[in-house]
This record gives structure tokens, C-alpha cells and sequence, in this order.
């Protein structure tokens, strides 16, 4: 590092406020849009990226998880007669009304698991357990949903289409996209919450035995039960997201709103660089006027901004985490993942070393004028 | 001996066509090691466009630019720089200091450049600006220096390379007559006891009689003034030494 750089930087005190401000906001916005999109995807899918499924069975013609259709449990002995599979259980996703004790009704989702091998389960479970679904008529709900289905936690009882319910654990962070929330049950609850007929399933759930090839098992199974739709985990994450991302003006804000931020982001990003480095753009022709070369010059540029960028993306990382944080309790998610916090170090690198070349140019090409200039 | 500038024929034409501008046309000079050479002429006559011209930060239209007996035009734009370094000392009317460093700081910039390790800019960098008469000023910041201390400064970071050939454009306008006058004792020393050639570009009749000759441009034109200008060794100055 050259001592120009720094001193540069550090002299003006106000001026590094500034630059580093614009650095800042700007990661941040970027923080926000992105994590609110990605939260935004794993919210849309993430019952499909915790089941622990292997491959999804479903009745022909569904188009994501959350639009299930019923049809007949028996496919599960076919299915158990495919080589590679180990284990099929069924699984229960449905709309129902959930009967406030004001009266009142809500929409929630019904989502029937088998306990004994437990795909497609709640996690994060906060209170109770997932052992009290055994009895009769019980579920377990997110704590985020309390207030907005009208309980107060643990042992409360509503109706869930004209059954009774009573809850009997709590999860934490388990957001539905949809309006309605969701309810974990058995499955053998849930065939009564959502009416379902007693030889009918939404879904069968696959485990294929370990090393197992699942698009050839995929294969298999699509030849031996003609009248099914096969998917494997991610086929089916990836059908939901996208269903929710582009059918819904939701997802295609959310999206917008993460390419806008981002592109918001370079612009401030390159401007505050870019008005850093052309504030010293005398110093820059007297260096050359010195006999200094353009590599010389291009090396302080440079390091100027990443210095900034080092910065800057420290103390947005900070602030980001925090927003992070308090969003958990909150209406909408917004994720900061490793991975998005390690691809914005980059990103904030590559936008203020852009800035910064754009800048280059003017710094080196010296107009004798200007370096005479009184 | 040979001449440390020599230009034959030098032209220099900004812009093509309607809006070209000939701010120097067919100039010769030259400058040998000792002399002091004023250059004055109304604004916009071209002076700081033939400073630039020797100076290697600009290019001539035409004819023939030779620093120390080398060639300059046509050559790379690539090796320009070093020849800046090597041979060229500018000094500024702005100053053109940098301002987050201190004094001691700016010469080692300069030293730095020329490949100087950390402690021995350092070591030569207290040296040139006792050399100036700032011993005490080295960890002062330049906006915590009078103009003639800063441009004492610039003056010891331009001798950093100790090159050759001095270049000097309206060095003393913004300064007093007294800090003015230290400025061109310290340049004139420079030409007359280390063998330097200085060009100084002036308007400032108080320093006229520094010089050991003088031009004269007017609209691109140079023209050698026979008058005017006492030989330097006829005056005895006080002051700085380099
Ligand atoms: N980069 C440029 N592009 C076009 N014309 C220029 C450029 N630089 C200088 N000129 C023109 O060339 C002529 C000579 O300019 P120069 O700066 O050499 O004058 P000068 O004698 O130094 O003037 P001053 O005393 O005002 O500093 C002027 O007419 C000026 O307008
Ligand atoms: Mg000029």
C-alpha cells in the first residue's frame, strides 16, 4: 500500500464521511432488496427445502406444492416395488378454515406428515414436540402466527374446518408466502382437517436408498406408475418458486426490486468513487508531470477504493445483519446468508474497482494545463 | 558542452481545422547548463505550452525536442516518464503540493519514485529541505505552510531527482516580494553552483534580474530580449544555498 492512498483518504475526513456513506447506503439497499428476494424464495418453498424428500409423487397435472390434487394411496405399493426406493410416505398439503374462538375464520394450510418417518415435518420447534401429534386432533402452529390466529400458544383448542384442533407444540421462523399459515398435523389428522377421503393422498413422499441415482429412480418410477407425476426435491422447489415468484405481483416486485437495488447500488457506488478520485486529479497530473508512470497512478487509485470498499462493506455488513436480525420477528423475511455476505464483499470490490478505472483515465491522461494551472 | 535543451524548429498546434490554435510556431532555443532563462509574454502567448514541450508532458506538433542530447519526439509515449524523472524538475505556481502529506512526506514521494528505499527517501528528504531552509517545517501539512515555505517545498521535492533541467512556471505570482525573492535566490543557486539549467516562466518584474537571459513570446513566436537582464554573477545575494 502506498502512503498517498491512505493519507488521501484519512486527510479529509469529511470527504471519507461522505465516500463511505454513499458506500454504505448503497450496500445496504442492496442488502435489503436481495435478502428481502431471497427470503422471499426460501419462504416460498422452504416446507419443499426442509422435507428431507427425495422425490415427490403427485397427481398428474400439479403445478407446485401448494395446488395439490388427491388421489389414490395404493400407487404407494407400486411405488415401494420400484428397486431404489426405501421408504414412501404419505403427505398432506391443503387449504382449510381455521375457526377463530371470536368467530371468525382464516385461511391456513394443513400439512399432514407421517410421524413415523417424519419427511415433510415441522423444525424449529420451540415448545411441545413433534411426539404430541400422536393424540387425537392435535397440531403444532408458528409462533409467528399467534395473533393472527387468534390463540395464545400451548394448549389453546380452535376448529379447523368445523374438527376440533388444539395445539400442542409451537415452531419459530416457519413462514408461509401465502396469506394462510401452516398447520402441522399427522396425516392421518390431517385426512379429516381437509376432508380428504380415507384412501386418498395429496402426496407421496420418496426416500430412495442411499447412493441411489434419482433421476434414473425418477425414471422408474414415472414407468411403473404411469398415472403420477414425478419430481425430484429440487425440480419441485424450483416449480414453486418460480410459480410464486412470477404468478404473483409479489414475486415480481420483489425481483424488481432486487435488480433495481442492485443497479442503484453500482451507480451510487461508481459515482462516490469516481468524484473521490477526480478530487485529486491535480495531485494525479503532478505525479505524471513527476515522471511517476500510469501504473504508479493506477496502483494509489486503486487502493483508494479498496480501502473504501473494505470499509464501506464492513460497516454495511454491520448494519445489515441487524436489519437481518429484527426481520425474523417481523412480517417478511430478509436473509443474509454467508454466501450473499461473501458475493457483496466481491460485488462492493468490483464496483468500486470499475469506478475507479472509469476514473483512471481522466487521472492519466495529463492536460499540461491543468497541473499549471494557479 | 552540450546543451541541456535544444529545440530546433518546434511547432505546436492545439485542435485541427477551423478551431486550431498555433500556439507555438517554428521555435528554437537553447538552454545550456548555469543559465537562468526568463521567459515572458502576454497570456496566452504560449509560454506554458513550450515549458510543457521541454518538460516532456506534451508533445510537439513538429521539429526536434532534445533533453541532455536525446531525442524526444517520435519516441515511445511509454518512456517518457522516465525521462521526466531522470532529467525534469517542475515547479509550479500552484504549488500542486499534496495536501494530506507533510512537507517531509511530499520530497519523499518524490524519492520514493526514483526507487529510494523508505529510510533513505527519508534521510535525503530532511537533507534538500534543510537544503530550502525548512529544517523546522518537515512534519507540517502544506496547508499549514506560508506560500513561500510551500513553494520551497516544491522545490525541494522538484530537486528530489536532482535532475538537470529545472522548470519553473510563474513560480513566484503568488507569492510576497520577500518570500518571492528567497524563492528565485534559491533557484539561482541551483543553475549557478550545481551547473542546472533553470527556465523560469515570469511576469514578475521584481525577479527579472535573477536571470542570465531572457525571452521574450508574443503569439507564439519567440523572440531573444538582448536587454534587461544583468548577468547574474554580477549581483551578490544572501540567502539559501543548495
Ligand atoms: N489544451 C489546449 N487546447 C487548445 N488550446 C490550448 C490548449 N492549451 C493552450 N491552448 C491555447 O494555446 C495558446 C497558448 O497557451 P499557453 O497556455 O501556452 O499560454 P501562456 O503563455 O502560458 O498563457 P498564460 O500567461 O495565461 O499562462 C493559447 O491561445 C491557449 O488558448
Ligand atoms: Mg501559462
Amino acid at each position: 500500500m502506498t502512503t498517498l492512498a491512505w493519507k488521501n483518504l484519512f486527510y479529509d475526513k469529511v470527504r471519507l464521511a461522505v465516500t463511505l456513506t454513499g458506500i454504505v447506503f448503497a450496500l445496504i439497499l442492496i442488502i435489503v432488496q436481495f435478502g428481502l428476494f431471497l427470503g422471499f424464495l426460501d419462504t416460498t418453498a422452504n416446507v419443499v427445502v426442509r422435507s428431507g424428500v427425495d422425490l415427490w409423487l403427485t397427481a398428474p397435472g400439479v403445478p407446485h406444492v401448494n395446488g395439490a390434487a388427491a388421489f389414490p394411496e395404493k400407487r404407494r405399493y407400486k411405488a415401494l416395488a420400484v428397486e431404489g426406493v426405501d421408504r414412501v410416505e404419505r403427505f398432506a398439503l391443503q387449504f382449510a378454515q381455521w375457526k377463530l374462538p371470536t368467530g371468525s375464520q382464516e385461511s391456513v394450510q394443513v400439512t399432514g406428515f407421517d410421524l413415523d418417518g417424519g419427511m415433510g415435518g415441522p423444525w424449529n420447534i420451540i415448545a411441545g414436540s413433534v411426539e404430541a401429534l400422536r393424540g387425537d386432533d392435535t397440531i403444532i402452529v408458528d409462533q409467528l402466527y399467534l395473533e393472527k390466529l387468534g390463540v395464545k400458544g400451548l394448549g389453546d383448542s380452535i376448529e379447523i374446518n368445523q374438527r376440533r384442533a388444539r395445539i400442542v407444540g409451537l415452531t419459530q421462523g416457519i413462514r408461509s408466502f401465502t396469506t394462510s399459515p401452516y398447520v402441522y398435523t399427522s396425516f392421518k389428522n390431517s385426512q379429516n382437517y381437509t376432508l380428504l377421503k380415507e384412501d386418498e393422498t395429496y402426496f407421496l413422499l420418496v426416500k430412495a436408498r442411499p447412493g441411489v441415482d434419482l433421476q434414473k429412480l425418477k425414471a422408474d418410477l414415472k414407468a411403473a406408475i404411469p398415472d403420477v407425476d414425478v419430481f425430484t426435491n429440487d425440480e419441485m422447489r424450483s416449480l414453486t418458486q418460480s410459480y410464486w415468484l412470477f404468478t404473483t405481483g409479489a414475486g415480481v416486485t420483489t425481483l424488481m426490486g432486487a435488480v433495481l437495488g442492485l443497479l442503484v447500488g453500482i451507480v451510487v457506488v461508481a459515482q462516490t468513487i469516481y468524484s473521490a478520485t477526480v478530487d485529486h486529479i491535480r495531485e494525479f497530473g503532478t505525479l505524471k508531470a513527476m515522471g511517476a508512470r500510469n501504473s504508479y497512478i493506477y496502483r494509489i487509485i486503486i487502493e483508494q477504493a479498496l480501502i473504501s470498499a473494505t470499509m464501506g462493506y464492513s460497516l454495511a455488513l454491520v448494519a445489515g445483519w441487524f436489519v437481518a436480525k429484527s426481520s425474523e420477528t417481523g412480517n417478511a423475511a430478509i436473509l443474509l446468508p454467508p454466501e450473499m455476505a461473501v458475493g457483496l464483499f466481491f460485488l462492493a470490490l468490483a464496483m468500486c474497482i470499475m469506478a475507479s478505472v472509469i476514473s483512471i483515465r481522466k487521472a492519466t491522461s495529463i492536460d499540461p494545463a491543468m497541473v499549471f494551472k494557479s | 558542452m552540450q546543451p541541456l535543451i535544444e529545440l530546433r524548429n518546434v511547432t505546436k498546434t492545439y485542435g485541427t481545422g477551423d478551431s486550431a490554435v498555433h500556439a507555438l510556431r517554428a521555435t528554437d532555443l537553447t538552454v545550456r547548463a548555469g543559465e537562468i532563462l526568463l521567459m515572458c509574454g502576454p497570456s496566452g502567448s504560449g509560454k506554458t505550452t513550450l515549458l510543457s514541450i521541454m518538460g516532456a508532458i506534451l508533445s510537439a506538433t513538429s521539429g526536434s525536442v532534445k533533453l541532455l542530447g536525446q531525442e524526444i519526439v517520435g519516441i515511445k509515449e511509454s518512456r517518457l516518464p522516465d525521462i521526466r524523472l531522470s532529467n525534469i524538475g517542475f515547479i509550479f505556481q500552484g504549488f500542486n503540493l499534496f495536501p494530506a502529506l507533510t512537507a517531509l512526506e511530499n520530497v519523499e514521494v518524490a524519492l520514493t519514485l526514483k526507487g529510494l528505499s523508505k529510510s533513505a527517501a527519508r534521510k535525503r528528504a530532511q537533507e534538500l529541505l534543510e537544503q530550502v531552509g525548512l529544517a523546522d517545517r518537515m512534519k507540517h501539512h502544506p496547508a499549514d505552510l506560508s506560500g513561500g515555505q510551500k513553494q520551497r517545498v516544491a522545490i525541494a521535492r522538484a530537486l528530489a531527482g536532482d535532475p538537470k533541467i529545472i522548470l519553473a512556471d510563474e513560480p513566484t505570482a503568488a507569492l510576497d516580494s520577500q518570500s518571492g525573492q528567497l524563492v528565485m535566490e534559491t533557484l539561482s543557486t541551483l543553475a549557478r553552483d550545481r551547473g542546472r539549467a533553470v527556465v523560469i516562466v515570469t511576469h514578475d518584474s521584481r525577479v527579472l534580474h535573477y536571470g542570465t537571459r531572457m525571452v521574450h513570446i508574443a503569439d507564439g513566436r519567440l523572440e531573444e530580449q538582448a536587454h534587461g537582464v544583468q548577468q547574474s554573477n554580477q549581483i551578490e545575494h544572501e540567502g539559501v544555498t543548495a
